[in-house]
């Protein structure tokens, strides 16, 4: 139920996107957000975006995660 | 950048499966609210990757699942009236009710519907204009504001025969009734990371001050759900419980303020009915007065016989985190996916279908 998998916007029109995963396209509303621009990635939940996928903190995570995995290496 | 294999990386994982093994002293005991983070633990076997001193438990963080068995038996009675069609979400059409269910009301020859989004339903009324279209309103915070969202779209539209039976429900309240409960003593949550997308972080705040309990919010690939784990061990070690976000690329501290604004606009807060723990005040959202003709509560009023509980099911028990899914009599000999007796075994967040589908005797030890 409260799964959301991040989608790719492909185009815009009004309150609704054309979206793209792994090659299948979906029309999704973005009324919750407005934010979202074409190359964006959003969660999409039950036909909704809920949220806009940060970019920079997805990359600063998975800096951190090979920081972790480096120094527990050496140990 | 997908934002998903890169969060399944093996070597990353052991990384941080190994910083875990070497922080971790105490023995805790954790509770991962979220039927998917439930799954995605299961399915990676990442109980196999912490260390022993770290327990798992499973939380009511499963709609269908904590959907109340007198509200399923309202909405097959509702499925029963005439010239009424039913939309809901696949899982609750499986569920067992105390006399039926909504598969063998249809089977009876309701008119019952599968969709996806509440965007579906809204155009299966504009569709049966002829018909009532009911949609079964379940779900968290996460599912909320699309529910809110067509109600809205109903208004706007003059779609005057879509209703919504609003059985949704709050997540911190409940935290909180577990908590003073007692009955399971847990040293951190698992937080859900996608109702927290829309709720932010600050409302678990209560739950580091008042009990003392460390919460970090979740995404849900398995390194994210060891990146909680780490946090959570950390804060339990230096005895400073706090409210983290360890899925920064989807929550914000603030949540999604526009999709708050129409949940709280359409839905006021009251009690809901839990399965397994009753009656919680302010955990559920009620259609606020100025939108009752979308109201099934109100439109479609059923007298019911009292509910029954299927006899030796523990859902009850697995949902309080009070007993695992191999605790229960049924499981695996009377309960199957197949012949599901209680909802937990039927959801694919249910941690009863969790232990059935991925629940290998190395996977489950531990447990």
């Amino acid at each position: 139920m409260c799964l959301a998998v991040p989608v790719k916007i492909v185009a815009i029109d009004g309150d609704e996107a054309e979206t793209e995963i792994a090659g299948v396209r979906r029309r999704v509303s973005i009324t919750f957000t407005p934010e979202a621009k074409v190359g964006d990635y959003v969660l999409l939940h039950t036909g909704y975006a809920i949220g806009v996928v940060n970019e920079a903190e997805a990359k600063e995570t998975l800096k951190l995660l090979e920081e972790i995995a480096s120094l527990s290496e050496v140990h | 950048m997908k934002f998903i294999d890169e969060y399944q990386d093996s070597k990353l994982a052991r990384g941080l499966a190994r910083k875990i093994a070497q922080r971790s002293t105490k023995t805790i005991r954790l509770m991962e609210f979220c039927g998917g983070h439930t799954h995605a633990i299961l399915r990676y076997g990442i109980r196999q990757l912490v260390p022993k001193t770290v327990e798992m438990r499973s939380g009511p963080g499963c709609p269908v699942c904590v959907t109340a068995t007198a509200d399923l038996d309202k909405a097959i009675a509702l499925a029963h009236l005439p010239d009424v069609i039913i939309t809901t979400f696949g899982d609750m059409i499986r569920v067992p009710g105390s006399y039926s269910s909504l598969q063998q009301a249809k089977a009876e020859g309701a008119d019952v519907r599968i969709v996806y989004s509440t965007i579906d339903a809204v155009e299966t009324a504009k569709a049966n204009s002829g018909k009532s279209v009911i949609f079964l309103g379940i779900g968290f915070e996460t599912t909320a504001p699309t529910i809110a969202a067509s109600i809205l779209k109903a208004q706007q539209e003059k779609i005057e025969n879509f209703y919504v039976l609003s059985l949704n429900k709050l997540t911190p309240p409940v935290m909180k009734t577990l908590l003073d409960s007692g009955e399971v003593k847990l040293d951190g949550i698992v937080c859900p990371g996608h109702v927290s997308v829309i709720i932010g972080s600050h409302p678990y705040e209560f739950i580091p001050r008042d009990y003392e309990v460390a919460c970090v919010i979740s995404g849900f690939e398995p390194l994210d759900i060891l990146l909680c784990i780490d946090k959570l061990v950390e804060q339990i070690e230096n005895g400073e419980p706090k409210v983290e976000i360890a899925y920064p690329r989807g929550v914000k501290p603030e949540g999604n303020r526009k999709a708050r604004q129409l949940m709280e606009n359409i839905f006021e807060i009251g009690e809901a009915n839990w399965r397994g723990i009753g009656i919680v005040p302010h955990s559920g959202l009620k259609i606020r007065g100025k939108y009752e003709q979308f109201d099934a509560d109100k439109a479609f009023p059923v007298s019911l016989k009292p509910p029954k509980e299927p006899k030796g099911c523990r859902c009850g028990d697995v949902i309080r985190g009070a007993a695992t899914p191999l605790e229960c009599q049924l499981f695996r000999k009377v309960c199957t996916p197949e012949r599901p007796v209680g909802p937990c075994m039927v959801s694919s967040e249910g941690a009863c279908a969790a232990y059935y589908q991925y629940g290998t005797p190395e996977n489950l030890s531990g447990f």
